[in-house]
């Protein structure tokens, strides 16, 4: 299927009030007992359990890996997590100890998190990490010359590293913080679904503000968007900033009223996150005993 | 002036949260009333979601308060005594309006305001009272210190407004734990109006949280939650004693009970309330043999 590259200087405008009455509307929802425990469920299953850190080590990285697996066992019949998101070089040792489990191993590549270094240079950083077994490529985009209007740079960019990916799944970072209005989240989102990302996704969660509600709709939107035009899916994945189960509730339920139940699973949702986990135990083992808890009975990640 | 048509401005009594005055997040009130029966103010019926959040922000500011030198809470305290003193007159109409003559009112203020000096200048000396070097057999400098327990639920003496929960409140953080209070259920004006004090005495948001309601339907959450770590009651209600030793031992909370104590008193006053909110923590140091002796302590 041959699909017809817009014009991105021309993308649709973002009403900017429109979008954060729709986004707060959608945290004004009552979830009820077995609805909320059936979204806590999901949302731990569409988890990227995620370790980004200089300090990085083998060790840090199996323990991760190990909590992936083994989210709280004094509750039985949980899910895992989607994947484990890492550095290239730790990608080797998280798939080493990650074996038959079924959770991916997602890296971030290209010069990661600021993106500035030559492409020949991301392209290899890319082509290691598939070589240590990464399942994903989180990249992110060059927000530098996105400001500068060269948008064609940005496309060939992302365009040039799907190739590198081969089958692994390709997740663009447009690291909404960086870019400065909906509008040019708008237009990095429509660029990084025409040059081939499976993903766009908010966030390298380096830098503050990361995901917040309202530019995960105006992604969610482009989503949508680009769905009608070409028939394609586009997978989501906001990333930062989202502890809390509650929040995290409220994603979803935004997930479903705007791109629908096709979207609700962690093929074509993630959320970018390490302290989330903890957080969606503690509300699920809250419902299941009745007791408050605490941070002192699960395990660190 | 037509000081005669003027309606007089009426307080609303929220809780203390965090450093915050937020209504209960239920929306809930009941009425308080003074010894005749008459209304004296509507008060904030607390739900188990703030006592819930109220513990997350004891919990939060447990790290900075514990980890402040002894001398600084002491300083702290010292303020929040000063802060008190200022507003004295207030808290003795607000006793009187819950049924104090104006000389118990009076002599209540005083004290409060005595005993929080009096735990400011133990703040940094329990330590030294408390803390041991333990004689031991083996090459080892052994010594036992007091740490604080961390997040202490405590529900404040029922039958006062203020002096009850001053005695409470005050031992506890001064030994460096945060805590959530809840107020007299009869008499809680004063509690609302302490937090007014606290809040102006460079005491950090979270260290105290005060929730005023009904002790019946918070008290299982006080003695259940397993982020709180200690639970305080000074109540003689055997059957309420027994759900928070029950509910308690879920996370082996260390339980506080008073019993029969009178809190407008001078025997309600020691550094042994300090003493009861502190975990002690012993450590054995090897030491080498030095000249031939044998270890010496």
């Amino acid at each position: 299927m041959i699909i017809k590259i817009p014009d991105f200087t021309i993308s649709p405008r973002i009403d900017q009030v429109g979008v954060e009455e729709r986004a707060s509307r959608f945290t004004k929802r009552s979830l009820k007992n077995e609805t909320k425990i059936n979204g806590l469920k999901l949302a731990l299953n569409m988890i990227d359990l995620t370790t980004l850190e200089g300090k990085d080590t083998e060790g840090k990285v199996k323990q991760l890996c190990y909590k992936a697996m083994h989210l709280h066992d004094f509750y039985s019949g949980l899910p895992t997590v989607a994947a484990v998101c890492v550095y290239p070089s730790m990608v080797s040792v998280a798939k080493k100890a990650l074996g038959d489990s079924g959770i991916k191993v997602a890296s971030v590549a290209t010069a990661f998190p600021s993106g500035q270094s030559a492409r020949d240079v991301k392209l290899r950083d890319t082509k290691f990490a598939i070589s240590q077994g990464a399942d994903e490529i989180d990249m992110v985009i060059s927000r530098g010359k996105f400001h500068q209007g060269e948008y064609n740079f940005v496309f060939d960019e992302i365009a040039a590293i799907k190739e590198a990916c081969g089958d692994a799944r390709l997740k663009v970072i447009l690291e909404t913080g960086e870019l400065g209005s909906y509008d040019k989240v708008r237009k990095a989102s429509d660029i990084a679904m025409y040059a081939g990302a499976d993903f766009i996704k908010t966030s390298t969660g380096k830098i503050s503000p990361a995901a917040t509600m309202p530019v995960t709709l105006v992604m969610l939107e482009a989503i949508r968007d680009f769905y009608y035009k070409t028939g394609k899916k586009i997978a989501m994945k906001p990333a930062g900033g989202i502890s809390k189960a509650k929040l995290a509730l409220h994603y979803l339920v935004m997930l479903n009223e705007v791109l629908g139940e096709d979207w609700m699973n962690n093929e074509w949702f993630r959320f970018g996150a390490s302290s989330l986990a903890n957080d969606i135990l503690m509300q699920l083992m809250k419902q299941r005993t009745g007791v408050y808890q605490s941070a002192d009975y699960f395990s660190l990640d | 002036m037509a000081t005669k048509n003027r309606i007089e401005v009426l307080k609303t009594y929220k809780i203390y949260i965090g450093g915050q005055f937020p209504r209960t997040e239920s929306g809930r009130t009941y009425i308080a009333t003074n010894a005749k029966g008459e209304m004296i103010a509507n008060v904030c019926l607390s739900s188990r979601k703030d006592f819930r959040d109220a513990v997350g922000s004891a919990r939060g500011a447990f790290g900075g308060w514990s980890g402040r030198s002894a001398f600084n809470r002491g300083q702290i305290l010292y303020r929040i005594a000063e802060m008190l003193e200022g507003r004295k007159a207030q808290f003795i109409e607000e006793l009187m309006k819950q049924g104090s003559s104006k000389g118990n009112a009076e002599a209540e203020v005083n004290l409060s305001i005595d005993r929080l000096i009096y735990y400011s200048g133990w703040c940094d000396k329990y330590q030294q009272i408390f803390s041991a070097v333990n004689p031991v057999a083996s090459s080892h400098f052994n010594f036992s210190v007091l740490e604080p327990m961390g997040v202490v639920a405590a529900i404040a003496p029922q039958g006062t407004s203020l002096i009850g929960l001053v005695s409470i409140m005050t031992p506890i953080i001064a030994g460096g734990n945060t805590c959530v209070m809840l107020a007299s259920e009869s008499k809680p004006l004063c509690a609302v109006t302490f937090a007014e004090v606290l809040n102006s005495s460079d005491l950090p948001g979270g260290v105290v949280n005060i929730l005023t309601g009904k002790v019946s339907e918070l008290l299982p959450f006080f003695a259940d939650h397993m982020d709180v770590n200690a639970t305080c009651y000074c109540e003689n209600d055997a059957a309420s004693v027994k759900i928070i030793k029950e509910k308690a031992a879920l996370n082996v909370k260390r339980v506080i009970y008073y019993e029969n104590k009178k809190w407008n008193t001078k025997e309600t006053q020691s550094p042994y309330f300090i003493n009861d909110f502190q975990e002690v923590k012993t450590t054995w140091h090897p030491i080498e043999n030095i000249g031939g002796g044998k270890a010496g302590y």
